[in-house]
């Protein structure tokens, strides 16, 4: 089973069959779910340290979209880190050299990584498959060497430590308040993605991703719209990367580092590819885990995030969210 | 000019170990379809068996040139038959995910039991010291790893190229469905060639712990560079893999002269290159749209 299939499959985008003859049903259960997602959202800095909250976000969107092309484009991407750091890098040092606030430094992150997301995506999408993966690895190692060279503008090994935190003289230094001045950027930056996978534009992916040839034959210029949803995915990397440094206050060379990269991958193919809310659930899921193990004092997480990588890749591969659909919409044919 | 000629030949040293990964990996991913992420795992675990062999058990540099490619080989074949396998007939991106969770292990494995420090590794007695070359003096050791890894390439070349196995390991990469319709047992293959990729790898981290930094990261940074060989070289083509390591190597020295600041991603802009002029590499072939 390709990736398409799979992705078709965990996605309920399959041609008629249960999801279409159940959609009667679907509006209620969809704003059913936007208000317990809101509320939780809403909810996390209550009850978990804030800051952690506040990186479950950034992630959940690092991952939306990082789905946005492996599970509605089919190309997986290995070197999202390249963006989220850049993004972070400037958004660090545009609050620094300016002072701006903080959304404004966020937005300069932002179109920083859409800036470099253009030539990036204009070679990787020359190759599709295996080979897309490495190129787009290949390319974020590139930028982790030129962030790691260029001391005096990232600080090399040291990072980058950012301003305080604050927006019309209101002090954010605490996380608990940053949190709310944060999560309406990363819930529009979630927004803008379901719009896009629900859109014409988004239809269009999809096609792409089942059968790339036919969509070529039907006049769709594949090549144009794999550059412009890398651009679109790549940006929303970019603001939750700059919104992770702002949180953070600190710009690392672990932020374009190849372990981001693998990490965003890892938290869709555990939440379910093209699902855009596994990947949020799988955010929760990650970083609490790798939080808790830091916490215990254990070091070594990749031994534990890798076997759960092997693990879900070798009998899960439908992810969290997938595998419920796939239950609930099994239960459903058996009723009809 | 000297400096020239010194930093070429450092160039094809380190362009050795560059053929030597990128061969492995174009000999898996011709038979399996698989791009093993976890390449730089097994050469880190190479040069840490060989440190261990000498550690621990007091094996010398010769003894653990042969014993630890081969143990890696039989463990490479242990998870192909595990894991790998299972996923084969899947997306290979599958696959590549896979490796990559396994590399994670192996990093962190490591990485627990040994601590982040580089550990020493002496070279052989015998290779100790420098060779006069006639413009320069060169050390041993690297004339040593030099000759080893072209004489590995040829090999690994005339077995493909001349022996019975060989003919079949090509056929069966080109057209899996139609050696198989020769009668050919092409699924017996699978796992010993992924066992000798894997060897390979090893056998390039036991040459590269005497001159290299022996630590658990030493394979995470160099896979990727190998992964830009081998779009630079064609996948597909174990020539391509080969040549493209040497070139990459080169390309490496001569920016180490010249342009110091930019030798570390001048390998990335040559990707870029490449994928501008020739999307399917150097010596690669078209690839089937799918």
């Amino acid at each position: 089973m390709s990736i398409a299939e799979m992705a078709r499959a965990a996605s309920g985008t399959t041609r008629g069959g249960a999801a279409e003859r159940a959609a009667g049903a679907r509006p209620a259960i969809r704003w059913l779910l936007l208000a317990v997602g809101l509320t939780a959202a809403l909810a996390m800095p209550w009850v978990m340290y804030p800051p952690i909250a506040f990186d479950i976000a950034c992630f959940a969107l690092l991952a939306v979209s990082v789905d946005l092309l492996l599970g509605y484009t089919g190309l997986l991407s290995f070197g999202h880190a390249a963006f989220w750091g850049t993004a972070a890098y400037t958004a660090t040092l545009v609050s620094l050299q300016t002072g701006a606030p903080f959304p404004l430094a966020v937005l300069a992150g932002m179109v920083a990584a859409a800036v470099l997301s253009v030539p990036i995506g204009y070679l990787a999408v020359k190759r599709t498959g295996i080979y897309f993966a490495m190129v787009t690895l290949a390319f974020a190692q590139m930028i982790f060497f030129l962030a790691n060279q260029w001391r005096s503008v990232t600080g090399g090994e040291n990072g980058l430590v950012g301003p305080a935190r604050e927006l019309f003289n209101m002090d954010l230094s605490d996380p608990f308040f940053f949190y709310y001045a944060g999560l309406p950027f990363i819930l529009l930056g979630l927004l803008a993605a379901w719009r896009v996978v629900r859109s014409p534009f988004g239809r269009v992916l999809v096609a792409i991703r089942d059968n790339p040839s036919r969509a070529r034959a039907l006049g769709y210029p594949v090549h144009q719209y794999k550059l412009g949803v890398f651009v679109i995915s790549a940006s929303l990397a970019g603001l939750a990367g700059g919104l992770f440094a702002i949180s953070h206050g600190f710009a690392s060379l672990q932020e374009v580092y190849w372990t981001t990269s693998g990490k965003a991958v890892m938290i869709v193919v555990l939440g379910g590819m093209g699902t855009l809310w596994g990947s949020v659930i799988g955010a929760y899921l990650v970083v609490q885990l790798e939080y808790f193990l830091s916490d215990a004092g254990f070091e070594e997480i990749g031994i534990v995030t890798g076997s759960i990588f092997v693990l879900v890749v070798l009998l899960f591969r439908r992810g969290i969210w997938g595998t419920a659909r796939h239950t609930l919409e099994k239960l459903q044919r058996r009723r009809e | 000019m000297v400096d020239v000629t010194q930093q070429l030949f450092n160039g094809l040293v380190g362009g050795g170990f560059l053929a030597m990964l990128a061969l492995g990996l174009a000999v898996i991913f011709g038979m399996l379809r698989v791009v093993n992420f976890a390449h730089g795992a097994f050469y880190m675990l190479g040069a840490f068996g060989a440190y261990l062999l000498l550690t621990e058990a007091g094996v010398n540099f010769w003894l653990a040139l042969l014993i630890v490619p081969v143990g890696l080989a039989v463990v490479g074949m242990v998870l192909e038959r595990a894991f790998v396998h299972r996923l084969t007939r899947l997306d290979p991106l599958y696959n590549f995910l896979l490796t990559f969770g396994l590399a994670l292990i192996l990093q962190d494995a490591v990485k627990s039991q040994y601590g982040t420090q580089s550990k020493p590794y002496s070279r052989p007695a015998l290779l100790d010291g420098s060779l006069n070359l006639g413009l320069f003096e060169y050390p041993r050791y690297q004339v040593f790893v030099l000759v080893f890894a072209l004489v590995v390439c040829v090999a690994v070349w005339l077995v493909l190229a001349r022996t019975r196995v060989g003919m079949i390991i090509r056929a069966a990469t080109e057209r899996p469905e139609l050696t198989r319709a020769l009668g050919i047992d092409v699924g017996r293959w699978v796992t010993p060639v992924f066992g000798f990729g894997i060897g390979l790898a090893g056998l390039a981290g036991v040459l590269a712990a005497p001159m290299r930094a022996v630590h658990p990261a030493m394979g995470a940074d160099l896979i990727i560079t190998v992964f830009a060989v081998v779009v630079i070289g064609g996948l597909g083509s174990i020539f391509g893999a080969v040549v493209a390591g040497f070139a990459i190597g080169m390309v490496q020295a001569l920016g180490n002269l010249y342009v110091p600041a930019a030798s570390q991603i001048l390998v990335f802009i040559l990707m870029a290159v490449v994928l501008l002029w020739r999307p399917t590499g150097l010596f690669g072939r078209e690839e089937v749209l799918t």
